[in-house]
């Protein structure tokens, strides 16, 4: 017999399987994935991804018998009071297989109705947005705030000990001594029993003499050059060169704005939500860091946090102004522009006070769109500050958006609109018609 | 079955403890598996194949799970789909990982997990490694149909063809291929005239043909010409061909293999390479019951002996115990989890059965089995059994009326035109045999494999494959699922495929599925 430990081979034969699943079940993953986000479930996007997927995409089909009339016996286990001749009701229709023994599983058609993958974070996220991307990703910056990375470069000729690169140094060191004519330690040893030996001799021979005084000679010069010629010099150390690679790392802070007045409804709110989870999501993907603020407003701005920012009410008039005033200031004391990528995303149901807007609009065009890389505006459609089709903040906005390519505003009715404006935001065909 | 007679040669000799505690080495294995095979070849007469034991982790015995418990295997994406199926139903704690595995091949593997303590790994040596593996290298069926000392060099050659198949193809050809042949697997057997002996050598040789005639006649002109081309040879001798392309054939693949006009070699050999895995496999739900069985009571028996040797101590046996009552439990038809048998508990009643037959025999065993009641040894009764019978015969044979009654079976008669359920057999003098006639029905290989043949072929017209599924009404294919596979069959036939269902009494013509060439 032969025990074989197979427990250090290596792991995961099936991922190339698994790779072929998901590649097959393509289309109908990125489905459940985009129904898993618009089921309003993003915020399980960081953990465990489940999906489930319909069972058709992967249905092995095979030629199959089913019952389903006749007469067919069947044989069962653990009867109690049961005597011949009794009759059983007959287990209602679609209670399965239920009493009806081996082998019927078949019977309801397909098997198993769905399929459940558990992907990860990052398979998760590349099917979610698979063809998406933000417009005017060239960094703002890249700073070097993140801790720098030590990456080999070469070799050099000092350093610390522990950078020894031991191969080229002897190597280095060996091509010396050949080039010199270092003799070997061995030679001189040699030498040395020779004359020990020639010394011995008594009586000596004059050719004896002679080869000793000529090996003492020899003798002198070896031991010279072994003394002169160092096994190692200075000159073939050679050290590992590290040099620290800033590791180029982006910083994006997202500013979720929100109106919270009495005009908007949790219908409302829970739309807007939709869309600050999306974005955050997709920023949190494209930089290492991603800061949020929350800033709600009614009649006043303020800075929440996030809790508070969807769950707790508010009531009152709105004005739009005093919450951009106020992430402009946060913007400026917090978020250098010249450090940070700016996001920001508005949500409103387009109510404002009349004499707010004009200010509105000149806060957003002077202040705040040379200072941001982008600004997304939904308006939540269905309230009642609709004249002629359009708000008034939407109108106002509306022109803005034509001179500003970096300003971009949607109108939401409903929750399954999310998505779709979404992609239409950030849209790569957006992208590159801005380049 | 404390007082069976041991049989034939002199009992085991006894020894010191093995070892005490929950943790392994492989020198206790190694003891262990020392101490069990003294048991096994010399009470037991056990003859087996050599035994390679393999202690793998968690993780990779859902790999093994994966491919059947074979250590190699090609690339496929339902490969991919078992897995994930695996691994959810095991994360998520639907499932626990079985503590061996073992594959029918010589040297027969057995896989171990780390997990296990040493108790269970010695129970698992009993189990798998001289139970299963008396069982493949001695049943009928295992001889007849398979040959496992090839099977690993045919699975690397499959593995290794079907990549290089991918890289000159590309992997959409190849799982077109693949996809189609799965679907048909289970019509990939030959069920009545066995299976030839694989031959390794001559495996790589006709593929290394194959490649070489497929370069040598590669013309670069040919493959200007449109496709439909030479479809006019059909003529006159339609009938004549009919009967050289050996039809009726039931096995689909095979005949795909030889006839499909359209196959260009290397798909030919990649059906061929479906079709030796499936037969491979075919015995295997057959006598799974038996072999269940067999092995579970080889390793009540020998754990139970070591036991009494004193080679392992009470807290060790208390474990070898309690594992198998967990196995070997048969929970009542309204227990939920599904009404099925548990070949295992089966498997193990009906076997412990005949050594209490054997050894002392009731008045109604005496009169059931007047052949084997009462004979001395119970053993050598229990060998012959292990190798002549598969799971429907061992049922009709062996289930005595005791078997029936502990399990207190009862049948159901399901009239689907009636309204009601009717218990028209239970364990009692009159239903003894209904039962036992009705469960040996279950496990007859011709209630569980659907049985169609090809019968004809269009040969002086369209071509279209002809295909019939003898049944009886009430018992078709499931539509659905016929269709789909049909459409694979067509796109590996390249041309339109009809199957009938026709009833096998009356011969009329209950349903009708046709696809047509993709």
């Amino acid at each position: 017999m032969d025990i074989i430990d197979r427990r250090p081979n290596p792991h995961g034969k099936n991922l190339e399987n698994r790779r072929r699943v998901l590649q097959r079940a393509r289309s109908a993953v990125q489905t459940a994935v985009r129904d898993a986000v618009a089921r309003g479930r993003i915020r399980e996007v960081g953990q465990g991804n489940a999906v489930s997927v319909p069972s058709d995409s992967l249905h092995e089909p095979s030629l199959h018998r089913v019952f389903s009339e006749g007469v067919r016996e069947i044989v069962l286990t653990g009867n109690r009071e049961f005597s011949r001749g009794d009759r059983l009701q007959r287990p209602p229709a679609g209670a399965g297989g239920q009493g009806s023994g081996a082998g019927q599983a078949g019977e309801s058609g397909g098997g198993e109705d769905s399929f459940r993958f558990v992907l990860s974070r990052d398979e998760f996220l590349d099917l979610f947005f698979d063809d998406l991307e933000l417009p005017d990703l060239l960094k703002r910056e890249i700073s070097t705030t993140e801790n720098g990375v030590p990456a080999r470069s070469g070799l050099s000729n000092e350093g610390a000990p522990s950078h020894l690169d031991l191969g080229r140094t002897m190597r280095r060191s060996i091509a010396r001594r050949l080039g010199l004519g270092r003799p070997k330690p061995a030679e001189l040893q040699e030498v040395e029993e020779r004359i020990a030996e020639l010394e011995a001799l008594r009586p000596a021979s004059a050719e004896d003499l002679e080869e000793l005084e000529g090996l003492r000679e020899r003798r002198g010069t070896l031991r010279q050059r072994l003394a002169r010629i160092p096994w190692v010099d200075p000159v073939d150390l050679r050290f590992r060169r590290y040099t620290i690679m800033p590791q180029p790392a982006t910083r994006a802070v997202m500013f979720c704005i929100m109106d919270v007045s009495g005009s908007m409804t949790e219908r409302m709110k829970d739309l807007a939500k939709q869309f600050f989870l999306l974005l955050h999501v997709f920023l949190e993907r494209r930089y290492k860091k991603v800061e949020i603020v929350f800033i709600r407003h009614a009649e006043s701005a303020e800075e929440v946090d996030e809790d508070a920012f969807f769950h707790d009410p508010r009531t009152g008039g709105t004005i739009v102004s005093s919450a951009l005033e106020l992430m402009h200031t946060i913007q400026r004391e917090r978020f250098p522009s010249a450090n940070w990528n700016i996001y920001v995303a508005q949500a409103s149901d387009g109510d404002n006070a009349s004499s707010d807007t004009a200010r509105t609009a000149s806060l957003l065009r002077d202040d705040i769109l040379p200072a941001v890389q982008y600004y997304a505006y939904i308006e939540i459609t269905g309230s009642g500050a609709v004249i002629r089709g359009e708000t008034d903040l939407w109108r106002s906005y509306r022109a803005i958006a034509d001179e500003n390519d970096h300003l971009a505003i949607r109108q939401v009715g409903d929750r399954k609109e999310i998505f779709p404006v979404f992609r239409d935001l950030f849209s790569r065909q957006h992208h590159s018609a801005e380049a | 079955m404390d007082q069976i007679v041991s049989g034939g040669g002199s009992p085991a000799r006894s020894g010191g403890l093995l070892y005490s505690g929950n943790d392994w080495n492989f020198q206790i294995i190694r003891d262990c598996y020392d101490a069990i095979e003294e048991i096994a070849t010399r009470e037991l007469g056990l003859e087996i194949y050599t035994n390679r034991v393999e202690i793998i982790t968690s993780e990779q015995m859902l790999d093994v799970y994966t491919a059947h418990g074979m250590p190699v295997g090609y690339k496929h994406w339902s490969f991919g789909k078992r897995f994930i199926g695996h691994e959810n139903a095991y994360r998520r704690g639907l499932m626990g990982l079985a503590y061996e595995v073992v594959i029918n091949s010589d040297p027969c593997i057995s896989y171990l997990m780390e997990e296990n303590s040493a108790t269970m790994q010695a129970l698992v040596i009993a189990h798998a490694a001289f139970g299963h593996n008396h069982f493949f290298r001695n049943n009928r069926l295992f001889r007849e149909w398979t040959d496992p000392s090839d099977i690993l060099d045919y699975l690397e050659f499959a593995r290794g063809y079907i990549a290089r198949c991918e890289e000159r193809h590309g992997l959409r050809a190849v799982e077109r291929v693949l996809d189609a042949a799965h679907a048909l697997q289970n019509q990939g057997v030959n069920r009545h005239s066995g299976a030839r002996k694989l031959d390794l050598k001559a495996e790589q040789q006709r593929a290394k043909e194959r490649r070489a005639y497929e370069d040598s006649v590669f013309n670069d002109l040919w493959r200007t010409l449109p496709t439909e081309a030479g479809d006019a040879a059909g003529t006159a001798e339609g009938a004549h061909a009919r009967r050289l392309l050996g039809l009726p054939e039931e096995n689909l693949l095979y005949f795909l293999e030889k006839n499909a006009p359209r196959l260009a070699p290397w798909e030919r050999e990649i059906i061929r390479i479906v079709r030796m895995i499936a037969q491979y496999f075919y015995p295997q739900p057959q006598v799974k019951m038996m072999n269940e069985g067999c092995a579970t009571w080889v390793h009540v028996y020998i754990m139970r002996r070591l036991h009494e040797l004193g080679r392992i101590d009470d807290a060790a046996y208390l474990e070898v115990i309690h594992s198998t009552s967990n196995v070997i439990s048969q929970p009542g038809f309204d227990a939920g989890g599904g009404a099925s048998f548990n070949p295992y508990a089966l498997g193990y009643a009906m076997m412990t059965d005949i050594v209490r037959i054997c050894t002392e025999p009731t008045a109604e065993d005496r009169e059931w089995f007047p052949d084997i009641a009462g004979n001395g040894d119970a053993i050598g009764t229990l060998r012959h059994a292990w190798a002549e019978y598969r799971d429907e015969s061992f049922i009709q044979q062996f289930l005595s009326p005791k078997v029936i009654r502990d399990f207190r079976m009862f049948r159901l008669s399901d009239d689907t035109a009636q309204p009601y359920l009717l218990v028209d057999a239970i364990h009692d003098e009159a239903g003894y045999r209904d039962i036992r006639r009705s469960l040996a029905r279950v496990y007859d290989p011709g209630t569980f494999y659907t049985e169609i043949e090809i019968v004809d072929v269009d040969l002086l017209g369209d071509r279209t494959l002809k295909l019939e599924h003898r049944t009886r009404a009430g018992q078709l294919l499931q539509a659905g699922d016929a269709r789909q596979t049909l459409d694979y069959l067509a796109s590996l036939w390249g041309y339109g495929v009809v199957l009938q269902e026709v009833d096998a009494q009356t011969g009329s013509v209950l349903a009708t599925h046709s696809a047509g060439p993709s």
